[in-house]
């Protein structure tokens, strides 16, 4: 109790001790340390693993609730108490379905179309602050990496688009490398903005500065309002959804996956919706500062907050056509973040 | 010897059949540029609303040329009528176009009343407008919530379908069914105003006309659906008359043509409205035109609550209907624009032909004018404002 106290509230001390002391004991058998240091990373790695598919489950529950409160319906509410298990009981039904490949396919792009897009959702956690401390891996380019693996998304869209054989998948594969590419740029540019500030791309000196409530938020307005729109358009979310139109494309580049593929198309979605909300409260909302409560819990409630605010622009919005989308950012979004940049540059040479 | 003619048979057969496939086949692959490619939109897609099939030609996103394939869910409607008694023939009306089944009622009623010139008690043509007016707000409704569904946004449905049950209630109460009602009857109505049902009206038309604000709030007047609704697919005057293009999608291209207006049949000449059109004929004045329909069909219920005359609901009707013979035209103005029904008597108790004259048909051959050049999800908001039902189009 007195060490998930500690791990909470305070630094990620006694996860240091834990570590020192495990090696102490693991030297005293003789055993080589590096084995050590694997099964510690393999911790890591299926405690983030958890913590991805969890979430996932709870935040598409979420989804579903809140759009049922905003189209006065009831929403899930036959599975389990107040419709909780319903995720479970889809994500279930999925297994259980038949993996249809058709006869047409590209084997290989695919079967590897859906692990390239889940894959870097799961490894983006890595670098995420879920508290003083408790992040799995502090790296001093937290942000860039961040960035760097968001971007390889594009790549499994398109291999799905591709090797789905289907010109519907193939137009919306087409359609979200181009809108990807082009709204990749003014979040860099906003993000580049936030690091000016913080003077540091690692995750948890962006967090640190903007300790005793100097959230950026304040000094980034417009870079918070721009990378909400932006990182909406990034994870292909309505108003945004052109990838996958409904009403235009069937389903986009996920028509011909059925079963656990596309599950992980699903599951994807609603991680990366995670992800740029953590990512949006982490740079511009203080990450896990907050009073009273434990950090963890503020940076879930920032997060959720984000979350609300893309799932509420997600559920009023008509979607945007394709060539408004491509004017929006680089007529709109790009020129505005840019400008957000240098006038931030200039603010801090000056002050 | 003979099992092997048969074979022989069916292979020629077959042959015949893919010869017609390639000639019916509306673009030559071969004729494609390098460029260019096939979609096919449909039968099964989520915008087509029913089983229409849109070839598009694509180049890119752009939409080269279209072809609409219809005739999926053809089940010879107006054969079928000349086999079954005048009577039997009204449920067939409701299935045309189910989403505004009491003008399809009307005009087919209207028509056997002219043949065998039965005037109807005032009464009634008081409840067949206040019908028909709901109808129309009730198909309204379902397009703006589909067309919602058409440009990508989830929401509107709901709004809209939370006024739509209202009118359903208030039509199931009097006819018993919800959708395809079989009302009217040959003289007049099934049955008197039902208990309860002028308060849900008198309370409707109260709060109604907010709500219509709310729904353009929501989706009409929403700044992406206007970028991507005005000045896309634009149907000039002159092409949308020589389509045949009736009912708001007329309207919208600035062209005051409503047969309650222009034509009156029943009591329509009585009630005080305006007809709604638009300016330059684009996606959005469709949208708003239908907008302000309901609008108008409110300001109708109204003074037909408020003027509607006690007395009999039906005239003094053989039992047998048996027309004298002859031909008639009659026309109704329904939700999707002017709905004829052509009949011609030989004298006995089963019409010799009936023609249905559907407006959704004359909509959708104008698509071609007006989609070619703009870009996919264009095609799905401009067939969406055409307001398309596609049992009436293949009947």
């Amino acid at each position: 109790m007195e060490l998930i106290k500690e791990l909470f509230y305070n630094s990620g001390k006694p996860l240091g001790e834990l570590y020192t002391w495990a090696h102490g004991i693991w030297a005293g058998w003789g055993a080589p340390p590096f084995l050590l240091d694997l099964i510690f990373q393999i911790i890591i790695g299926v405690a983030v693993a958890l913590v991805v598919v969890l979430n996932a489950l709870w935040i598409i529950y979420y989804d579903r609730k809140l759009s049922a409160l905003m189209q006065i319906r009831k929403g899930p509410n036959r599975v389990g108490p107040l419709g909780l298990l319903q995720t479970i009981a889809d994500t279930v039904k999925l297994m259980i379905k038949e993996d249809i490949n058709p006869k047409a396919i590209d084997v290989l792009s695919f079967w590897v179309a859906p692990l390239i897009i889940f894959v870097p959702t799961f490894a983006v956690f890595l670098v995420l602050p879920f508290g003083k401390g408790l992040i799995p891996a502090d790296l001093n380019i937290g942000i860039l990496y961040v960035i760097a693996i968001t971007g390889l998304t594009v790549i499994g869209i398109l291999a799905a688009g591709w090797g789905s054989n289907n010109k519907y998948s193939l137009i919306g594969g087409l359609r979200s490398a181009a809108q990807i590419v082009s709204y990749e740029i003014p979040m860099m540019l906003v993000i580049l903005s936030v690091v000016l500030l913080s003077g540091s791309m690692k995750m948890s000196d962006i967090v640190a500065a903007q300790a005793n409530y100097k959230w950026f938020v304040i000094p980034q307005i417009i870079g918070f309002i721009v990378f909400l729109i932006v990182g909406n358009a990034e994870i292909n979310r309505a108003p945004f959804d052109l990838p996958e139109a409904e009403s235009e494309l069937v389903a986009g580049f996920n028509t011909e996956y059925s079963a656990m593929k596309f599950a992980f198309f699903y599951l994807a979605e609603y991680t990366n919706l995670f992800l740029t909300s953590a990512i949006g409260a982490t740079l511009f909302l203080g990450g896990w500062e907050g009073p009273f409560l434990p950090p963890i819990v503020w940076f879930f409630i920032k997060t959720y907050f984000v979350v609300t605010i893309l799932m509420w622009i997600r559920w009023t919005f008509p979607r945007i056509r394709v060539d408004h989308l491509m004017e929006f950012s680089w007529k709109y979004m790009l020129p505005i973040a840019l400008l957000n940049l240098v006038i931030t540059a200039i603010v801090i040479k000056l002050v | 010897m003979k099992a092997k003619k048969v074979v022989k048979d069916q292979k020629t057969n077959k042959k015949e059949k893919t010869e017609n496939m390639t000639i019916k086949a509306p673009f030559e692959l071969e004729k494609l540029s390098n460029d260019e490619y096939i979609l096919n939109m449909g039968p099964q897609h989520p915008s087509t609303h029913g089983v229409l099939r849109i070839i598009l030609k694509l180049d890119g996103e752009v939409v080269k040329d279209l072809y609409a394939d219809v005739g999926y869910i053809h089940s010879s409607v107006e054969k079928m009528c000349e086999n079954k008694k005048y009577e039997m023939i009204m449920p067939y009306t409701d299935r045309l176009d189910y989403l505004s089944a009491v003008n399809y009622n009307w005009a087919y009623a209207l028509a056997v009343e002219k043949l065998m010139g039965i005037t109807i008690p005032e009464r009634a043509e008081y409840i067949r407008v206040m019908l028909a007016e709901l109808n129309r707000i009730m198909s309204h409704l379902l397009w703006y919530s589909a067309y919602g569904m058409d440009v990508g946004a989830l929401t509107p449905i709901m709004y809209a379908f939370r006024e739509r049950e209202e009118v359903i209630d208030m039509i199931e109460g009097m006819t018993g069914g919800r959708l395809t009602h079989n009302a009217f009857r040959f003289g007049g109505f099934k049955n008197d105003l039902q208990k309860g049902f002028m308060d849900s009206l008198k309370k409707f038309i109260g709060h109604f006309n907010d709500k219509i604000d709310e729904y353009e709030a929501l989706l009409i007047n929403n700044v992406i659906l206007t970028a991507r609704t005005k000045g896309v697919g634009i149907l000039s005057k002159e092409t949308a008359m020589s389509y045949g293009v009736t009912g708001p999608s007329l309207r919208g291209s600035d062209c005051a043509i409503d047969l309650r207006k222009t034509a009156p049949y029943s009591i329509y000449d009585k009630f005080d409205f305006k007809v709604c059109t638009g300016k330059n004929g684009d996606t959005w004045d469709r949208l708003k035109v239908r907008m302000d329909e309901m609008r108008e069909s409110t300001k109708i219920l109204k003074q037909a609550m408020e003027g509607i005359p006690a007395g009999d609901i039906m005239a003094k009707v053989p039992k047998i209907i048996k027309p004298a013979p002859g031909e008639v035209y009659t026309k109704v103005e329904s939700a999707r624009g002017e709905f004829g029904v052509y009949i011609i008597s030989d004298g006995t108790d089963k019409p010799y032909r009936i023609k249905f004259r559907s407006p959704s048909f004359s909509n959708l051959s104008v698509l071609k004018e007006i989609a070619i050049g703009s870009k996919i999800a264009d095609v799905v908001a401009i067939m969406g404002s055409l307001d398309l039902v596609i049992p009436e189009i293949d009947r």
